[in-house]
């Protein structure tokens, strides 16, 4: 079939209502620059899961940062993301602009940089992500050994795919189908999502960002309601296995861990930490549980599951939250559900 | 030689920098009385701006903060009609920056202003403790001829939106420097006299004129919509973009209608001026990439909409946050 029929069938579709989830921060903003939603049947939902690494992130991961940031002699450096995500009480930013030491970076690769310009300085790196940004994270560790640094630590806050969605699936979230990662499905394979498949019959479309990929692994998904399948239609870089050397890379310094997701508390096995003989390297990452929300009324987590739409939170509608006052991380992000609801104007 | 706190003191050392930094580059009458200010012949209506300029690197490919702080402000002045006749010049220097660099700056500063047709008529020097930066202050006057009258609440229905060439090359290369990321991107950097005296010359009734730069081309097309109280509508397949920098912007998640260019305009005209301004633009210097990306329609007044490639519509807002590094 070809995407112009794909097109024309989405558009007409009045089977039975469908709604697919993309656990993908990445597809969620794709979907929103291609203008997807305005091209699907009403018949057809699209709901933007707990995708989206700093949306993820509890409250405590934050506070923690904060108070490291406010240590003598060390500084916290980050992705551009973390630093206005409001924890407990305030954010990074706001800690900053008090004289908290904060610095920010675009790779992980420049913390070596500034580590080694800053020799008396403790390095602490906001290691946040999923499967597809850990790798990184490894690497870095193997420079930091091979280099000898010894003013960096790690504060992570690393996540897997396939146990946050098995946990949506046995809470009663109402989704038919998912489009599953495309740059997750690059390290772990698609095979991953397979168990999932089988386990809820349901299926699972991995998919690439351009926008008629994203159609075409919708259309698969419809076609196949009921039925425990995994599609891959992003073969060009994603293969059944994944990238070997890059999971064994991850094996080396990183171990399973029941991670905290915002909104939804711990998952068993659902993120990695560094292992014991690397604990030398961590700022403190374990037992960051407390998931204290900025603002009561907040509704993050009702929204990452997928049971709420941006436009349900009072705070949204109220345009109490806004990518000026943001009240939860989902309003933070280039990739939250609550920022793009925002900027595609949706409630304006 | 490393500048020092020495040369800020106004005194022996300050004149020596002078000297043989500035004076031979920007050699000019006016320049060269060294009064207090600049007496220049005028006109009865003139525009006035001024801009700052803070970016790192210092130089990048296409171009450096010398060609960045007379484009920034020669193209501000041309945005309403005006004809850029004089620029003048802050610098702040911090201490240890290199005055073989600045020397660098300077005379990119001076051809920049030639090939614009300006006159530098002051400037000031100023050393600031620090880790060998320089920022720089520029200020401009144009004269306006009478019955010149362009500005953002002029968009009417039916209009058609012209951008001058491919979005987000400067931005790209900003970044592409400060993350080390290897490829041939150049930045834009470039004065947009041609292209505006090309248009007025030959009699376009423009009704707006903006340069691309901070926030991109979404949100300067955003904040004309909500000034003229129109909707504008632009196509995706006609907007022009570099295929370098979509790859760019598509492994960084950035996208080319936020970017920052320093050398492109949109100019919004009649339906009927249209072709005729295209033609003009694309036989102009650096306009050799223009393109019809949309026009003014009788939808939303303020909103903005992109008809995407696939067939979908999205909504475009202003940049949102600061995600990323400022870049000029």
């Amino acid at each position: 079939m070809d995407i112009d029929d794909i097109k024309k069938y989405l558009k007409d579709y009045d089977g039975p209502e469908v709604a697919l989830m993309e656990v993908c921060g990445s597809h969620t903003a794709a979907i929103a620059r291609d203008g997807i939603k305005a091209m699907l049947s009403p018949r057809i939902k699209l709901i933007a899961g707990p995708g989206c690494p700093v949306c993820v992130t509890p409250s405590s991961y934050i506070d923690r940062l904060i108070e490291l940031a406010e240590t003598p002699d060390t500084w916290v450096v980050t992705f551009g993301d973390m630093i206005r995500i409001p924890g407990s009480a305030c954010s990074l930013g706001e800690s900053r602009s008090q004289g908290a030491k904060v610095t920010m970076v675009y790779s992980p690769a420049d913390i070596i940089r500034l580590a080694k310009k800053h020799p008396d300085i403790m390095h602490v790196f906001a290691a946040v992500g999923f499967e597809t940004t850990a790798p990184a994270y490894a690497l870095l560790m193997d420079r930091l050994i091979a280099e000898d640094i010894e003013n960096v630590r790690l504060l992570t806050a690393l996540k897997t795919m396939p146990p946050v969605i098995d946990w949506l699936c046995a809470n009663g979230a109402e989704i038919d189908g998912f489009i599953a990662p495309g740059h997750v499905s690059v390290i772990t394979g698609s095979e991953v999502f397979r168990p999932l498949a089988e386990k809820y019959s349901m299926p699972f479309a991995v998919a690439g960002f351009e926008g008629e990929e994203i159609l075409t692994a919708i259309y698969g998904l419809v076609k196949s309601i009921g039925r425990g399948e995994v599609m891959n239609y992003y073969p060009q870089v994603v293969t059944a296995e994944g990238n070997q050397a890059a999971k064994e890379k991850l094996a080396r310094y990183f171990r399973p861990y029941d991670a905290v997701w915002r909104g939804m508390g711990a998952i068993p096995g659902s993120g990695i930490i560094l292992k014991d003989e690397y604990a030398g390297f961590d700022a403190g990452s374990a037992g960051l549980s407390a998931d204290n929300k900025y603002n009561s009324e907040c509704m993050c987590g009702t929204i990452l599951t997928g049971r709420a739409e941006p436009e349900d939170c009072p705070l949204f509608a109220g345009k109490v939250c806004t990518p000026q006052t943001p009240q939860g991380a989902c309003m933070v992000s280039f990739e939250g559900s609550c920022y793009q609801s925002y900027i595609t104007g949706v409630v304006r | 030689m490393k500048i020092t706190m020495e040369h800020g003191s106004g005194g022996l050392a300050t004149g020596q920098l002078i000297k043989e930094v500035f004076e031979d580059a920007f050699d000019n009458k006016v320049l060269s009385e060294m009064e207090d200010s600049a007496v220049v012949p005028g006109s009865s209506r003139i525009a006035v701006t001024t801009d700052s300029f803070v970016v790192t690197p210092l130089e990048y490919p296409g171009g450096d903060i010398g060609r960045l702080c007379i484009c920034g402000t020669v193209n501000d002045l041309l945005m309403r009609g005006a004809v850029p006749k004089y620029i003048t010049c802050g610098f702040i220097l911090q201490e240890g920056a290199d005055v073989d660099q600045l020397k660098r700056v300077v005379k990119s500063m001076a051809d920049t202003a030639k090939e614009a047709g300006v006159t530098i008529v002051a400037g000031d020097t100023k050393v600031v403790e620090g880790e060998g930066g320089i920022m720089v202050n520029t200020a401009g006057v144009g004269f306006v001829a009478e019955g010149v009258d362009l500005s953002s609440s002029k968009c009417e229905q039916g209009d058609v939106v012209i951008a001058s060439g491919t979005l987000g090359e400067h931005h790209a290369t900003i970044l592409s420097r400060r993350m080390e990321i290897e490829n041939s991107i150049k930045s834009d950097n470039a004065p947009l006299v041609d292209i505006v005296s090309n248009l007025m010359n030959a009699g376009i009734e423009i009704h707006t004129m903006r340069d691309i730069t901070r926030g991109g081309l979404a949100t300067v097309l955003k904040e004309l919509a909500e000034a003229s109280e129109v909707e504008i509508d632009i196509e995706e397949t006609s907007i022009p973009v570099d295929r370098q920098v979509k790859s760019f912007c598509g492994i960084l998640g950035l996208d080319p209608l936020y970017m920052g260019n320093e050398g492109k305009l949109v100019c919004v005209v009649p339906a009927n001026d249209a072709e005729k301004a295209l033609a003009l633009i694309k036989d102009s210097r650096y306009g050799e990439n223009a393109c019809i990306i949309g026009k003014v329609t009788s939808g939303t007044a303020g909103k903005l909409i992109l008809n995407t490639k696939i067939g979908g519509h999205r909504v475009l807002d202003v940049l949102q946050g600061e995600g990323l590094p400022r870049i000029c």
